[in-house]
Protein backbone atom coordinates (compact mmCIF):
# COMPACT_ATOMS: atom_id res chain seq x y z
CA UNK A 1 0.00 0.00 0.00
CA UNK A 2 1.49 3.35 -1.00
CA UNK A 3 1.45 5.85 1.54
CA UNK A 4 -0.71 7.57 0.04
CA UNK A 5 -3.28 5.20 0.11
CA UNK A 6 -2.98 4.37 3.48
CA UNK A 7 -3.52 7.97 4.17
CA UNK A 8 -6.43 8.42 2.38
CA UNK A 9 -7.48 5.05 4.02
CA UNK A 10 -7.80 6.22 7.61
CA UNK A 11 -9.57 9.00 6.75
CA UNK A 12 -12.92 9.71 7.47
CA UNK A 13 -13.45 6.21 9.32
CA UNK A 14 -15.59 6.14 12.35
CA UNK A 15 -17.55 3.41 12.92
CA UNK A 16 -21.28 4.65 12.20
CA UNK A 17 -23.28 4.17 15.72
CA UNK A 18 -20.21 4.71 17.87
CA UNK A 19 -21.76 7.43 19.44
CA UNK A 20 -25.21 6.72 18.35
CA UNK A 21 -27.80 9.18 17.63
CA UNK A 22 -27.94 12.86 17.82
CA UNK A 23 -30.06 13.07 21.33
CA UNK A 24 -27.61 10.15 22.20
CA UNK A 25 -24.92 12.16 22.04
CA UNK A 26 -26.23 15.06 24.17
CA UNK A 27 -27.40 12.93 26.71
CA UNK A 28 -23.79 11.35 26.69
CA UNK A 29 -22.45 14.55 26.74
CA UNK A 30 -24.64 15.95 29.94
CA UNK A 31 -23.64 12.67 31.67
CA UNK A 32 -20.39 13.44 31.35
CA UNK A 33 -20.14 17.15 32.02
CA UNK A 34 -22.78 15.99 35.47
CA UNK A 35 -19.98 13.43 36.39
CA UNK A 36 -17.46 16.34 36.54
CA UNK A 37 -19.75 19.29 37.84
CA UNK A 38 -21.84 17.55 39.80
CA UNK A 39 -18.83 16.46 42.57
CA UNK A 40 -17.15 19.85 42.08
CA UNK A 41 -20.62 21.71 43.09
CA UNK A 42 -21.03 19.78 46.02
CA UNK A 43 -17.53 20.34 46.99
CA UNK A 44 -17.55 23.73 46.79
CA UNK A 45 -20.84 24.14 48.21
CA UNK A 46 -20.29 22.26 51.40
CA UNK A 47 -23.07 19.60 50.70
CA UNK A 48 -22.20 16.81 52.82
CA UNK A 49 -24.39 13.85 50.66
CA UNK A 50 -22.33 10.62 50.22
CA UNK A 51 -23.57 10.18 46.80
CA UNK A 52 -22.38 13.30 45.20
CA UNK A 53 -18.86 13.71 46.96
CA UNK A 54 -15.49 13.83 45.39
CA UNK A 55 -14.53 10.67 47.17
CA UNK A 56 -17.61 8.52 46.17
CA UNK A 57 -17.22 9.89 42.46
CA UNK A 58 -13.50 9.56 42.26
CA UNK A 59 -14.52 5.76 43.59
CA UNK A 60 -16.68 5.43 40.75
CA UNK A 61 -14.29 6.93 38.30
CA UNK A 62 -11.49 4.55 39.09
CA UNK A 63 -13.69 1.77 38.32
CA UNK A 64 -15.15 3.61 34.95
CA UNK A 65 -11.33 3.46 33.96
CA UNK A 66 -11.36 0.01 34.80
CA UNK A 67 -14.58 -0.96 32.89
CA UNK A 68 -13.21 1.01 29.84
CA UNK A 69 -10.31 -0.89 29.36
CA UNK A 70 -12.38 -4.22 29.91
CA UNK A 71 -14.50 -3.19 27.41
CA UNK A 72 -11.87 -2.85 24.72
CA UNK A 73 -11.51 -6.82 25.02
CA UNK A 74 -14.59 -7.22 25.90
CA UNK A 75 -17.03 -5.24 24.19
CA UNK A 76 -14.76 -4.77 21.33
CA UNK A 77 -12.78 -7.61 20.68
CA UNK A 78 -15.34 -10.60 21.73
CA UNK A 79 -12.40 -11.97 24.52
CA UNK A 80 -14.26 -12.47 27.70
CA UNK A 81 -11.73 -11.86 30.26
CA UNK A 82 -13.16 -12.97 33.89
CA UNK A 83 -9.76 -11.71 35.95
CA UNK A 84 -9.66 -8.33 34.88
CA UNK A 85 -9.08 -7.40 38.46
CA UNK A 86 -6.09 -8.37 38.56
CA UNK A 87 -4.64 -5.34 37.15
CA UNK A 88 -6.37 -2.79 39.59
CA UNK A 89 -4.35 -5.20 42.48
CA UNK A 90 -1.37 -4.74 40.08
CA UNK A 91 -1.38 -1.43 39.34
CA UNK A 92 -2.33 -0.51 43.12
CA UNK A 93 0.89 -2.60 44.79
CA UNK A 94 2.88 -0.71 42.56
CA UNK A 95 1.96 2.47 44.66
CA UNK A 96 1.86 0.52 47.74
CA UNK A 97 4.98 -1.56 47.87
CA UNK A 98 7.54 1.16 46.54
CA UNK A 99 6.11 3.52 49.22
CA UNK A 100 6.13 0.97 51.87
CA UNK A 101 10.01 1.42 50.80
CA UNK A 102 9.51 5.10 50.49
CA UNK A 103 9.80 5.38 46.59
CA UNK A 104 6.98 8.01 46.66
CA UNK A 105 7.35 9.42 43.06
CA UNK A 106 4.44 9.40 41.31
CA UNK A 107 6.67 9.94 38.44
CA UNK A 108 7.60 5.97 39.04
CA UNK A 109 4.53 4.83 40.66
CA UNK A 110 2.29 5.08 37.50
CA UNK A 111 4.50 4.24 35.09
CA UNK A 112 5.85 1.14 37.15
CA UNK A 113 1.38 0.07 37.38
CA UNK A 114 1.02 0.74 33.99
CA UNK A 115 4.18 -1.39 32.60
CA UNK A 116 4.10 -4.44 35.53
CA UNK A 117 0.39 -4.64 34.46
CA UNK A 118 0.81 -4.83 30.96
CA UNK A 119 3.35 -7.18 31.26
CA UNK A 120 1.13 -9.48 33.57
CA UNK A 121 -1.14 -9.15 30.42
CA UNK A 122 1.58 -10.06 28.29
CA UNK A 123 2.41 -13.64 29.85
CA UNK A 124 -1.01 -14.64 30.77
CA UNK A 125 -2.68 -13.35 27.55
CA UNK A 126 0.25 -15.09 25.82
CA UNK A 127 -1.39 -18.09 27.14
CA UNK A 128 -4.94 -17.45 27.40
CA UNK A 129 -5.49 -16.21 23.71
CA UNK A 130 -4.47 -19.74 22.88
CA UNK A 131 -7.53 -21.20 24.13
CA UNK A 132 -11.79 -20.16 23.47
CA UNK A 133 -15.10 -19.77 24.80
CA UNK A 134 -15.46 -20.93 28.51
CA UNK A 135 -11.68 -21.91 28.57
CA UNK A 136 -10.77 -18.40 28.00
CA UNK A 137 -13.10 -17.51 30.88
CA UNK A 138 -11.48 -20.26 33.16
CA UNK A 139 -8.33 -19.94 32.40
CA UNK A 140 -8.33 -15.80 32.69
CA UNK A 141 -9.80 -16.33 36.13
CA UNK A 142 -6.91 -18.97 37.65
CA UNK A 143 -4.12 -15.98 36.67
CA UNK A 144 -6.07 -13.51 38.19
CA UNK A 145 -6.28 -16.66 41.54
CA UNK A 146 -3.05 -16.55 41.10
CA UNK A 147 -2.04 -13.13 41.61
CA UNK A 148 -4.22 -13.06 43.97
CA UNK A 149 -2.72 -15.98 46.11
CA UNK A 150 0.52 -14.31 45.65
CA UNK A 151 0.22 -10.83 46.67
CA UNK A 152 -1.88 -13.12 50.21
CA UNK A 153 0.89 -14.87 50.34
CA UNK A 154 3.81 -11.40 50.97
CA UNK A 155 3.64 -11.42 54.93
CA UNK A 156 6.04 -8.08 54.31
CA UNK A 157 3.21 -6.13 53.05
CA UNK A 158 0.54 -7.25 54.63
CA UNK A 159 -0.95 -10.27 53.67
CA UNK A 160 -4.48 -10.65 54.12
CA UNK A 161 -4.71 -7.76 56.13
CA UNK A 162 -3.11 -5.27 53.31
CA UNK A 163 -1.41 -2.52 53.31
CA UNK A 164 -1.83 0.85 54.19
CA UNK A 165 -0.17 3.69 52.09
CA UNK A 166 0.41 6.20 54.25
CA UNK A 167 1.61 8.97 51.65
CA UNK A 168 0.13 9.41 47.82
CA UNK A 169 2.07 9.48 44.58
CA UNK A 170 4.23 12.32 44.74
CA UNK A 171 4.55 14.56 41.79
CA UNK A 172 5.96 18.17 41.70
CA UNK A 173 3.83 19.73 39.42
CA UNK A 174 0.39 18.39 40.95
CA UNK A 175 -0.67 17.65 44.56
CA UNK A 176 -3.16 14.40 44.19
CA UNK A 177 -2.95 14.51 47.98
CA UNK A 178 -5.51 17.04 47.69
CA UNK A 179 -8.90 15.15 47.05
CA UNK A 180 -9.91 17.08 44.65
CA UNK A 181 -6.78 17.51 42.44
CA UNK A 182 -6.97 13.58 42.72
CA UNK A 183 -10.56 13.71 41.82
CA UNK A 184 -9.61 15.76 38.51
CA UNK A 185 -6.64 13.77 37.48
CA UNK A 186 -8.82 10.83 37.45
CA UNK A 187 -11.24 12.39 35.93
CA UNK A 188 -8.87 13.67 32.90
CA UNK A 189 -7.77 10.01 32.66
CA UNK A 190 -11.08 8.34 32.31
CA UNK A 191 -11.69 11.09 29.04
CA UNK A 192 -8.05 9.98 28.31
CA UNK A 193 -9.07 6.71 28.46
CA UNK A 194 -12.22 7.04 26.62
CA UNK A 195 -10.50 8.89 24.04
CA UNK A 196 -7.73 6.04 23.68
CA UNK A 197 -10.59 3.36 23.26
CA UNK A 198 -11.63 5.41 20.65
CA UNK A 199 -8.76 5.98 18.36
CA UNK A 200 -7.64 2.37 18.93
CA UNK A 201 -11.04 0.86 17.55
CA UNK A 202 -11.01 3.18 14.56
CA UNK A 203 -7.41 2.59 13.71
CA UNK A 204 -6.74 -0.85 11.38
CA UNK A 205 -5.52 -2.32 14.38
CA UNK A 206 -8.60 -1.88 15.99
CA UNK A 207 -10.61 -2.89 12.79
CA UNK A 208 -8.89 -6.50 12.74
CA UNK A 209 -9.38 -6.70 16.62
CA UNK A 210 -13.57 -6.00 15.78
CA UNK A 211 -13.57 -8.40 13.14
CA UNK A 212 -11.98 -11.34 15.14
CA UNK A 213 -14.79 -10.89 17.47
CA UNK A 214 -17.46 -11.84 14.51
CA UNK A 215 -15.33 -14.35 12.46
CA UNK A 216 -11.56 -14.78 13.49
CA UNK A 217 -10.67 -17.46 11.25
CA UNK A 218 -11.61 -15.36 8.40
CA UNK A 219 -9.98 -12.76 9.32
CA UNK A 220 -6.78 -15.08 9.85
CA UNK A 221 -7.61 -16.13 6.26
CA UNK A 222 -7.16 -12.55 5.13
CA UNK A 223 -3.31 -12.54 6.06
CA UNK A 224 -3.54 -11.13 9.78
CA UNK A 225 -1.92 -12.80 12.56
CA UNK A 226 -4.91 -12.51 14.31
CA UNK A 227 -3.11 -14.05 17.69
CA UNK A 228 -0.99 -10.88 17.78
CA UNK A 229 -3.44 -8.46 17.25
CA UNK A 230 -5.58 -9.81 20.23
CA UNK A 231 -2.94 -9.97 22.01
CA UNK A 232 -1.97 -6.38 21.71
CA UNK A 233 -5.05 -5.44 22.73
CA UNK A 234 -5.26 -7.67 25.68
CA UNK A 235 -1.89 -5.96 26.89
CA UNK A 236 -3.28 -2.34 26.25
CA UNK A 237 -6.39 -2.97 28.11
CA UNK A 238 -3.97 -4.66 30.60
CA UNK A 239 -1.90 -1.43 31.31
CA UNK A 240 -5.07 0.79 31.08
CA UNK A 241 -6.58 -1.30 33.63
CA UNK A 242 -2.93 -1.06 35.67
CA UNK A 243 -3.64 2.48 35.38
CA UNK A 244 -7.19 2.48 36.79
CA UNK A 245 -5.33 0.38 40.17
CA UNK A 246 -2.87 3.27 40.44
CA UNK A 247 -5.74 5.49 40.99
CA UNK A 248 -7.48 3.44 42.87
CA UNK A 249 -4.79 2.75 45.45
CA UNK A 250 -4.06 6.13 45.45
CA UNK A 251 -7.43 6.92 46.34
CA UNK A 252 -7.77 4.39 49.12
CA UNK A 253 -4.73 4.95 50.70
CA UNK A 254 -4.83 1.08 51.69
CA UNK A 255 -4.17 -1.74 49.13
CA UNK A 256 -5.30 -5.47 50.16
CA UNK A 257 -5.93 -9.04 47.55
CA UNK A 258 -9.52 -8.81 47.86
CA UNK A 259 -8.70 -5.88 45.10
CA UNK A 260 -7.93 -8.03 42.88
CA UNK A 261 -10.69 -11.27 43.38
CA UNK A 262 -12.45 -12.77 40.90
CA UNK A 263 -15.72 -11.44 42.53
CA UNK A 264 -13.95 -8.24 41.59
CA UNK A 265 -13.35 -9.40 37.87
CA UNK A 266 -17.04 -10.33 37.63
CA UNK A 267 -18.22 -6.98 39.20
CA UNK A 268 -16.07 -4.99 36.36
CA UNK A 269 -17.89 -7.90 33.47
CA UNK A 270 -20.80 -6.95 34.80
CA UNK A 271 -20.46 -3.02 34.74
CA UNK A 272 -19.31 -3.51 30.83
CA UNK A 273 -22.35 -5.83 30.10
CA UNK A 274 -24.78 -3.47 32.20
CA UNK A 275 -23.53 -0.45 30.41
CA UNK A 276 -23.62 -1.75 26.57
CA UNK A 277 -20.90 -3.82 25.63
CA UNK A 278 -18.99 -2.50 22.28
CA UNK A 279 -20.05 1.30 22.75
CA UNK A 280 -17.36 3.39 23.86
CA UNK A 281 -19.45 5.50 26.88
CA UNK A 282 -21.19 2.20 27.87
CA UNK A 283 -18.56 0.57 30.75
CA UNK A 284 -18.93 4.75 32.18
CA UNK A 285 -22.73 4.32 32.77
CA UNK A 286 -22.31 0.75 33.75
CA UNK A 287 -20.10 1.90 36.39
CA UNK A 288 -21.26 5.23 37.79
CA UNK A 289 -25.21 2.69 37.91
CA UNK A 290 -23.80 -0.33 39.38
CA UNK A 291 -21.96 1.74 42.21
CA UNK A 292 -24.83 4.07 43.27
CA UNK A 293 -27.36 1.34 43.08
CA UNK A 294 -25.17 -0.87 45.24
CA UNK A 295 -24.63 2.22 47.45
CA UNK A 296 -27.88 3.42 47.82
CA UNK A 297 -29.41 -0.59 48.44
CA UNK A 298 -27.09 -0.81 51.22
CA UNK A 299 -28.50 2.35 52.94
CA UNK A 300 -31.82 0.14 52.94
CA UNK A 301 -30.73 -3.37 53.50
CA UNK A 302 -27.61 -5.34 54.64
CA UNK A 303 -28.85 -8.05 52.76
CA UNK A 304 -28.67 -5.59 49.36
CA UNK A 305 -26.90 -8.07 47.56
CA UNK A 306 -30.11 -10.01 47.07
CA UNK A 307 -32.18 -7.18 45.51
CA UNK A 308 -29.27 -6.31 43.79
CA UNK A 309 -28.83 -9.13 41.90
CA UNK A 310 -32.73 -9.56 40.66
CA UNK A 311 -32.30 -5.42 38.90
CA UNK A 312 -29.06 -6.53 37.76
CA UNK A 313 -30.71 -9.90 36.31
CA UNK A 314 -33.76 -7.63 34.61
CA UNK A 315 -31.72 -5.20 33.23
CA UNK A 316 -29.78 -7.47 31.20
CA UNK A 317 -32.78 -9.64 30.22
CA UNK A 318 -34.87 -6.64 29.04
CA UNK A 319 -32.19 -3.70 28.00
CA UNK A 320 -31.21 -4.59 24.58
CA UNK A 321 -27.32 -2.70 23.90
CA UNK A 322 -27.43 -1.96 28.03
CA UNK A 323 -27.88 1.41 29.30
CA UNK A 324 -26.14 2.84 26.17
CA UNK A 325 -28.55 1.21 23.85
CA UNK A 326 -31.47 2.62 26.15
CA UNK A 327 -29.96 6.09 25.70
CA UNK A 328 -29.38 5.61 22.22
CA UNK A 329 -32.83 5.08 20.90
CA UNK A 330 -34.70 5.51 24.02
CA UNK A 331 -37.10 2.46 25.26
CA UNK A 332 -38.36 0.97 21.96
CA UNK A 333 -37.18 -2.34 21.52
CA UNK A 334 -36.18 -3.02 18.25
CA UNK B 1 1.25 -20.22 -9.67
CA UNK B 2 -0.79 -23.16 -7.80
CA UNK B 3 -0.20 -26.95 -7.92
CA UNK B 4 -2.32 -29.04 -5.96
CA UNK B 5 -1.44 -33.18 -5.57
CA UNK B 6 -2.43 -36.18 -4.07
CA UNK B 7 -4.46 -33.86 -1.28
CA UNK B 8 -6.27 -35.68 0.98
CA UNK B 9 -7.94 -33.73 4.03
CA UNK B 10 -9.84 -35.41 7.15
CA UNK B 11 -12.50 -33.95 9.17
CA UNK B 12 -12.19 -36.13 12.60
CA UNK B 13 -12.17 -39.83 11.52
CA UNK B 14 -14.70 -38.52 8.20
CA UNK B 15 -11.84 -38.30 5.15
CA UNK B 16 -13.39 -35.79 2.67
CA UNK B 17 -10.51 -35.19 0.09
CA UNK B 18 -8.94 -38.62 -1.59
CA UNK B 19 -5.64 -37.62 -3.36
CA UNK B 20 -6.88 -33.92 -5.01
CA UNK B 21 -5.08 -32.94 -7.93
CA UNK B 22 -5.30 -30.01 -10.36
CA UNK B 23 -3.04 -26.63 -10.80
CA UNK B 24 -3.76 -22.41 -12.08
CA UNK B 25 -1.57 -21.38 -14.12
CA UNK B 26 -0.55 -17.67 -14.07
CA UNK B 27 -3.71 -15.44 -15.66
CA UNK B 28 -5.78 -18.55 -15.95
CA UNK B 29 -9.50 -18.70 -14.73
CA UNK B 30 -10.05 -22.16 -12.98
CA UNK B 31 -13.22 -23.86 -11.81
CA UNK B 32 -14.03 -26.81 -9.71
CA UNK B 33 -17.10 -28.15 -10.22
CA UNK B 34 -19.35 -30.77 -8.93
CA UNK B 35 -22.24 -31.46 -6.94
CA UNK B 36 -22.90 -30.44 -3.11
CA UNK B 37 -20.65 -32.76 -0.59
CA UNK B 38 -18.00 -33.55 -3.51
CA UNK B 39 -14.93 -31.24 -1.20
CA UNK B 40 -14.76 -28.33 -3.36
CA UNK B 41 -15.15 -26.33 -0.42
CA UNK B 42 -13.34 -28.65 1.31
CA UNK B 43 -10.57 -28.22 -1.32
CA UNK B 44 -9.80 -24.48 -0.91
CA UNK B 45 -10.55 -24.49 2.79
CA UNK B 46 -7.42 -26.48 3.02
CA UNK B 47 -5.52 -24.62 0.15
CA UNK B 48 -6.04 -21.53 2.49
CA UNK B 49 -4.87 -22.99 5.69
CA UNK B 50 -8.66 -23.29 7.71
CA UNK B 51 -8.53 -27.24 7.39
CA UNK B 52 -5.37 -28.38 7.29
CA UNK B 53 -4.45 -31.37 4.93
CA UNK B 54 -3.55 -34.56 6.22
CA UNK B 55 -0.94 -35.15 3.10
CA UNK B 56 -0.56 -34.31 -0.22
CA UNK B 57 1.38 -31.00 -1.33
CA UNK B 58 0.01 -27.72 -1.82
CA UNK B 59 2.97 -25.06 -4.10
CA UNK B 60 1.67 -21.72 -4.28
CA UNK B 61 4.00 -19.15 -5.88
CA UNK B 62 6.92 -21.59 -5.08
CA UNK B 63 6.09 -22.19 -1.36
CA UNK B 64 4.92 -25.44 0.15
CA UNK B 65 1.77 -24.28 2.14
CA UNK B 66 -0.27 -27.30 3.33
CA UNK B 67 1.70 -26.73 6.12
CA UNK B 68 1.38 -22.90 6.73
CA UNK B 69 -1.30 -20.88 9.26
CA UNK B 70 -3.58 -19.80 6.94
CA UNK B 71 -2.30 -15.75 7.29
CA UNK B 72 0.87 -16.93 6.06
CA UNK B 73 -0.69 -18.52 3.41
CA UNK B 74 -2.85 -15.39 2.29
CA UNK B 75 -0.12 -12.81 2.68
CA UNK B 76 2.03 -14.87 -0.19
CA UNK B 77 -0.83 -13.64 -2.45
CA UNK B 78 -4.19 -15.86 -1.88
CA UNK B 79 -7.43 -13.54 -1.47
CA UNK B 80 -10.24 -15.43 -0.45
CA UNK B 81 -14.06 -15.25 -0.97
CA UNK B 82 -15.67 -17.82 1.30
CA UNK B 83 -18.83 -19.64 1.06
CA UNK B 84 -21.76 -17.43 2.11
CA UNK B 85 -19.46 -14.04 1.93
CA UNK B 86 -19.00 -13.98 5.66
CA UNK B 87 -18.52 -10.33 5.65
CA UNK B 88 -17.40 -8.71 8.54
CA UNK B 89 -21.41 -8.09 10.00
CA UNK B 90 -20.06 -5.75 13.00
CA UNK B 91 -17.80 -3.45 10.53
CA UNK B 92 -18.65 -0.80 8.07
CA UNK B 93 -18.75 -1.64 4.34
CA UNK B 94 -15.60 0.79 4.61
CA UNK B 95 -14.03 -0.84 7.31
CA UNK B 96 -14.44 -3.99 5.87
CA UNK B 97 -12.21 -3.05 3.11
CA UNK B 98 -9.71 -1.21 4.82
CA UNK B 99 -9.40 -3.12 7.68
CA UNK B 100 -8.07 -6.20 5.44
CA UNK B 101 -6.39 -3.88 3.25
CA UNK B 102 -2.31 -4.45 2.03
CA UNK B 103 0.25 -5.13 -0.47
CA UNK B 104 2.25 -7.85 0.29
CA UNK B 105 3.28 -8.39 -3.10
CA UNK B 106 4.37 -4.83 -3.66
CA UNK B 107 2.60 -4.38 -6.51
CA UNK B 108 3.09 -1.11 -8.67
CA UNK B 109 -0.77 -0.81 -9.06
CA UNK B 110 -2.48 -2.27 -6.53
CA UNK B 111 -6.35 -2.53 -5.38
CA UNK B 112 -7.45 0.39 -3.68
CA UNK B 113 -10.77 1.42 -2.19
CA UNK B 114 -11.50 3.59 -4.77
CA UNK B 115 -11.13 0.78 -7.67
CA UNK B 116 -13.10 -1.05 -5.61
CA UNK B 117 -15.49 1.28 -5.71
CA UNK B 118 -15.26 1.82 -9.02
CA UNK B 119 -15.87 -1.35 -9.99
CA UNK B 120 -19.16 -1.99 -7.21
CA UNK B 121 -20.47 1.79 -7.10
CA UNK B 122 -23.42 -0.10 -4.96
CA UNK B 123 -20.37 -0.12 -2.22
CA UNK B 124 -19.78 2.96 -2.28
CA UNK B 125 -23.25 4.24 -1.86
CA UNK B 126 -23.37 2.25 1.54
CA UNK B 127 -20.28 2.90 2.96
CA UNK B 128 -20.88 4.14 6.09
CA UNK B 129 -23.70 0.83 6.39
CA UNK B 130 -23.15 -2.12 8.86
CA UNK B 131 -21.65 -4.92 6.25
CA UNK B 132 -24.82 -7.00 7.91
CA UNK B 133 -27.14 -4.80 6.60
CA UNK B 134 -26.49 -5.24 3.02
CA UNK B 135 -28.19 -7.25 0.43
CA UNK B 136 -26.97 -10.66 -0.28
CA UNK B 137 -25.91 -9.19 -3.75
CA UNK B 138 -23.66 -6.40 -2.24
CA UNK B 139 -22.63 -8.85 0.62
CA UNK B 140 -20.96 -10.88 -2.27
CA UNK B 141 -19.59 -7.47 -4.09
CA UNK B 142 -18.38 -6.55 -0.41
CA UNK B 143 -16.74 -9.77 -0.17
CA UNK B 144 -14.74 -10.23 -3.67
CA UNK B 145 -14.00 -6.14 -2.61
CA UNK B 146 -12.23 -7.10 0.31
CA UNK B 147 -10.82 -9.89 -1.26
CA UNK B 148 -9.12 -7.83 -3.54
CA UNK B 149 -7.82 -5.18 -1.29
CA UNK B 150 -5.32 -7.95 -0.13
CA UNK B 151 -3.83 -7.41 -3.59
CA UNK B 152 -3.58 -11.10 -4.39
CA UNK B 153 -1.86 -12.85 -6.92
CA UNK B 154 -4.93 -15.70 -7.15
CA UNK B 155 -8.24 -15.42 -6.22
CA UNK B 156 -10.50 -17.79 -4.80
CA UNK B 157 -14.16 -17.43 -4.95
CA UNK B 158 -16.11 -20.42 -3.06
CA UNK B 159 -19.71 -19.96 -4.52
CA UNK B 160 -19.30 -17.34 -6.04
CA UNK B 161 -23.27 -16.46 -6.95
CA UNK B 162 -24.99 -18.64 -5.02
CA UNK B 163 -28.40 -17.57 -3.99
CA UNK B 164 -28.02 -14.49 -6.14
CA UNK B 165 -30.73 -12.43 -8.20
CA UNK B 166 -29.74 -12.68 -11.55
CA UNK B 167 -29.23 -9.44 -12.39
CA UNK B 168 -26.92 -9.46 -9.31
CA UNK B 169 -25.23 -12.71 -10.92
CA UNK B 170 -24.64 -10.67 -13.91
CA UNK B 171 -22.67 -8.11 -12.17
CA UNK B 172 -20.72 -10.42 -10.64
CA UNK B 173 -19.63 -11.71 -14.00
CA UNK B 174 -18.77 -8.26 -15.33
CA UNK B 175 -16.57 -8.01 -12.63
CA UNK B 176 -14.95 -11.17 -12.44
CA UNK B 177 -14.51 -10.84 -16.74
CA UNK B 178 -12.87 -7.24 -15.58
CA UNK B 179 -10.93 -8.91 -12.80
CA UNK B 180 -9.55 -11.38 -15.58
CA UNK B 181 -8.57 -8.90 -17.69
CA UNK B 182 -6.11 -7.50 -15.13
CA UNK B 183 -4.36 -10.58 -15.26
CA UNK B 184 -5.33 -11.95 -11.71
CA UNK B 185 -4.91 -15.69 -11.46
CA UNK B 186 -8.82 -17.01 -10.70
CA UNK B 187 -9.85 -20.20 -9.09
CA UNK B 188 -13.66 -20.59 -8.94
CA UNK B 189 -15.93 -22.78 -7.31
CA UNK B 190 -19.74 -22.58 -8.80
CA UNK B 191 -22.59 -24.48 -10.29
CA UNK B 192 -23.79 -21.99 -12.76
CA UNK B 193 -21.55 -23.97 -16.08
CA UNK B 194 -23.47 -21.30 -19.05
CA UNK B 195 -21.29 -18.75 -17.24
CA UNK B 196 -18.23 -20.47 -16.22
CA UNK B 197 -17.69 -21.77 -19.94
CA UNK B 198 -17.64 -18.07 -21.29
CA UNK B 199 -15.53 -16.86 -18.54
CA UNK B 200 -12.74 -20.04 -17.56
CA UNK B 201 -10.22 -21.57 -19.68
CA UNK B 202 -9.75 -24.95 -17.63
CA UNK B 203 -12.38 -26.87 -15.52
CA UNK B 204 -11.71 -29.55 -12.90
CA UNK B 205 -14.81 -31.34 -11.87
CA UNK B 206 -14.88 -32.97 -8.45
CA UNK B 207 -16.34 -36.49 -7.62
CA UNK B 208 -15.94 -37.81 -4.05
CA UNK B 209 -12.77 -35.79 -2.71
CA UNK B 210 -10.86 -36.22 -6.38
CA UNK B 211 -10.62 -35.00 -9.66
CA UNK B 212 -12.56 -36.90 -12.14
CA UNK B 213 -12.24 -35.13 -14.80
CA UNK B 214 -10.27 -32.04 -16.65
CA UNK B 215 -10.30 -30.05 -19.96
CA UNK B 216 -11.08 -26.63 -21.15
CA UNK B 217 -14.03 -25.02 -21.86
CA UNK B 218 -14.15 -26.14 -25.46
CA UNK B 219 -13.75 -29.70 -24.64
CA UNK B 220 -16.34 -29.24 -21.75
CA UNK B 221 -18.74 -28.03 -23.48
CA UNK B 222 -18.69 -30.39 -25.85
CA UNK B 223 -18.92 -33.22 -23.64
CA UNK B 224 -22.08 -33.65 -23.08
CA UNK B 225 -21.69 -36.78 -21.47
CA UNK B 226 -19.40 -35.51 -18.56
CA UNK B 227 -21.63 -32.92 -17.84
CA UNK B 228 -24.80 -35.03 -17.40
CA UNK B 229 -23.01 -37.47 -15.27
CA UNK B 230 -21.36 -35.59 -13.11
CA UNK B 231 -22.96 -31.93 -13.15
CA UNK B 232 -26.39 -32.68 -13.49
CA UNK B 233 -27.13 -30.91 -16.70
Amino acid sequence: MTDTTSAQLNQHLRTPDLFGSASGRIITLVFMVILLCVPLAAHFLGVRLQLVSLDFITRILCLAIAAVSLNLILGFGGMISFGHAAYIGIGAYCVGIPAYHGYESGWLHFPLAIFASAAFALVTGAVSLRTKGVYFIMITMAFAQMGYYFFLSLDEYGGDDGLTIYSRSMFNIINIENKLVLFLVTYACLVASIYAVYRIVNSRFGMVVRGCQSNEARMKALGYNTYAYKLTAYVIAGGMCGLAGALLGNFTTFISPDMMGWSRSGELMFMVILGGTGSLFGPVFGAVTFVFIEELLSTFTTYWALPFGVLLVLSVLFIKGGLNGLIQRGWRRD
Amino acid sequence: MLKVSGLETFYGTSQALFGMTFDVNSGEVVTLMGRNGMGKTTTINSIIGIVPPSSGSIEFAGHEVSKLASFKTANLGIGLVPEGRQVFPNLSVRENLVATASNHQKLDDPWTIEKVYAMFPELELRATSMANLLSGGEQQMLAIGRALMTNPRLLVLDEATEGLAPLIREKIWAALADIRKSGLSILLVDKNLKDLLKLADRHFIVEKGQVVWNGTSAQLSKAEDVQHRYLGV
